[in-house]
């Protein structure tokens, strides 16, 4: 058996036996076949198809004053849409982008800079910020103390990133569709 | 070729000081040829020689089994009155607690049960650390238990999602959020975890599921923890080896009714907590129904918890490696390095009875984690976040140089010549206990 062995390493093709292309062949295929088995106990745990139906809402603006903010279900987690007063539009345009840990202009973040849409998803570990607090008068989280400024964006605190915008279209003046 | 063909050991194998097992009865005997189970129990839970000198830290082992049972048997009757759905799953915990017969005793019972399983585990855990029980040659059984407290660390958690409180819901959403913090995976991973894009009815659906598969898993853990503890048998206080019967007594009756004294004093502080103080270890906030758009001012994860909580926290952005992922890796971390300790303690005097120094390092280590304990419950300011760094560097400098630095620096005291003199005094025959023993056979 050693020196069959031997052999066999110094590459001599007339070693590979039909009986090591079958042992090659069978675990080739169990592999794939298992993988193929287990991938739908896997994927089950993935978002079905009726949470992937509720995924877009339409939001009617028009009630929604200036200075008011309102916080919309989507996909099962709120979302803040808020009609930012020229004081504050003012105040995220004046911020250099040198003090932003995640650095983003006010325009990237708004269609229109009087509506800041924005997933009401702390980037730290997914609390509900509270709005119009903290040191940057944006919204303060409670759970470990991130805070962010008028446009979402992260200044100070444990949490990477500025709040998330969702995909969201103007349908007309006054009704978007978020997702 | 030796008709022994089992693995060559440097201990002594306890089993092999104990009587075999022998029996006049036909039945016993028919059913030995075919299932030598009865001989198995015996052998495993009646004659086992253990040695002679283990203290009240060693009743723990049964009192954990115990706990396991007690939470199989109480969860597995709360499932019949508990519903696993976003809308009723809060409902159906106080339809327990008013209408169920003796509901609110089993939820109480249960609910409580985690919290004394945990305060057992840590009992049993620091024991073993304490008098090196993770030293060779009992390594895997260490690692074992390791494996063992991961599981109950996620069982508990997913149970305590059940209820769908404010705490359930939001405790979850932050530790399931940790895992978006792992490079690319992180988020199709969270995604993955809660079937859909926040916690919610399948997140719920499928840690019920696994919250009820859970417990069995670890019952399988806990037959290869106590397999791997008959190899070499059970440490000691003095932590020197078993040397002969002289060391020995016999597991029934001195062990098991010494742990059963101790399960009956475990119970009463234990039952105390379920009639007098049920929600004491509990946080009020889960008695609020989930609510998706309001976080609650301070989350608090259940208190077996805290000190891991805590370091999570401490971690601030280290180089490259931002604050959320080094939380993560600290967190894990701290309990993976449990594993490692067989080979990071480089004494091989076994007991801290007899390390002079080392024992003052394992003190201020206890403290050190009651310290995070605490802090994992406040809400932090620059102060307590810089305590928490203090204690956090404690922590990881306990495992990764004052554990290999003290085995090679400390001159241990000397070492008892064996546990029959330390215990007997001098070379003494077998006293009354012993000797009643060897009549017993």
């Amino acid at each position: 058996m050693t020196a069959d062995n031997t052999q066999s390493a110094h590459g001599h093709d007339e070693d590979v036996t039909r009986r090591d292309i079958l042992y090659v062949g069978t675990a080739a295929f169990a592999a794939v076949g298992g993988g193929a088995a287990v991938w739908p106990l896997v994927d089950q745990m993935n978002p079905d198809a009726s949470t992937l139906a509720l995924a877009s809402t339409e939001v009617n603006l028009s009630a929604i004053t200036e200075g008011q903010s309102v916080t919309i279900m989507w996909r099962g987690t709120p979302v803040f849409v808020r009609h930012r007063t020229a004081a504050e539009i003012e105040e995220a345009r004046a911020v250099p982008m040198g003090d932003l840990p995640d650095p983003q202009a006010d325009d990237e973040r708004v269609q229109k800079p009087e509506w800041l849409i924005m997933r009401a998803i702390c980037t730290h570990l997914g609390c509900v910020p509270l709005g119009e607090q903290g040191d940057f008068n944006g919204w303060f989280c409670p759970c470990h103390g991130s805070h962010y400024d008028t446009a979402g964006r992260i200044r100070k605190g444990p949490a990477p990133k500025n709040l998330e915008v969702p995909p969201y279209e103007f349908l007309s003046d006054s009704v978007i569709k978020i997702g | 070729m030796s008709s022994n063909n089992g693995p060559k050991r440097d201990f002594i194998d306890p089993h092999d000081l104990a009587e075999p097992f022998e029996s006049n009865n036909g039945i016993v005997n028919w059913m030995e040829s075919r299932l030598p189970i009865i001989s198995l129990v015996y052998n495993a839970g009646f004659s086992f020689p253990s040695p002679r000198n283990l203290n009240y830290f060693w009743t723990f082992g049964m009192i954990l089994s115990f706990m396991l049972v007690f939470q199989l048997a109480t969860g597995i009757v709360l499932v019949m009155h508990y519903t696993p759905h976003v809308d009723m799953a809060f409902a159906s915990v106080e339809h327990i607690m008013r209408d169920v017969n003796y509901g609110w005793l089993l939820r109480y019972a249960h609910a409580n049960g985690a919290s004394f399983f945990f305060i057992a585990v840590y009992i049993h855990m620091i024991r073993g650390l304490y008098y090196g029980s993770y030293k060779a040659p009992r390594e895997v059984l260490w690692i074992i238990g390791v494996a063992i407290y991961l599981a109950m660390m996620a069982t508990g958690f997913m149970g305590y999602v059940l209820p769908w409180g404010q705490m359930s819901l939001w405790g979850v959403t932050v530790i399931t959020n940790l895992f978006s913090a792992l490079p690319l995976i992180g988020e199709p991973l969270v995604t993955l975890l809660w079937g859909g894009f926040s916690v919610d009815n399948p997140t719920l659906n499928r840690f019920f599921s696994l919250h009820y598969l859970l417990p069995f898993v670890i019952a399988g853990l806990v037959a290869l923890h106590i397999w791997a503890l008959h190899v070499p048998g059970n440490n000691n206080p003095l932590g020197i080896d078993v040397k002969g019967k002289q060391d020995t007594l016999s597991f029934w009756p001195y062990y098991q009714i010494k742990d059963m004294f101790a399960l009956v004093l475990f119970l009463i502080v234990f039952m105390g907590f379920v009639f007098y103080a049920p929600n004491m270890l509990g946080h009020p906030d889960n008695y609020i129904e989930a609510n998706p758009m309001q976080t609650p001012p301070h989350i608090v994860p259940e208190w077996y918890y805290l000190p891991f909580y805590a370091i999570l926290r401490s971690v601030p952005d280290i180089l490259f490696i931002p604050a959320k992922l080094g939380g993560v890796i600290a967190m894990f971390g701290a309990i993976a390095i449990w594993a490692l300790m067989p080979w990071l303690d480089t004494s091989r005097v076994r007991s801290s009875r007899f390390r002079p120094v080392w024992r003052w390092f394992v003190f201020i280590f206890l403290a050190d984690m009651l310290v995070l304990g605490w802090l994992g419950a406040q809400v932090p300011n620059d102060v307590l976040v810089l305590i928490g760094q203090l204690c956090t560097i404690y922590y990881f400098a306990f495992f990764l140089i004052i554990m290999p630095v003290m085995g090679l620096i400390e001159k241990p005291k000397p070492l008892p010549t064996s546990i029959a003199d330390e215990v007997l005094g001098g070379a003494a025959a077998p006293d009354g206990a012993a000797a009643a023993q060897e009549k017993r056979g």
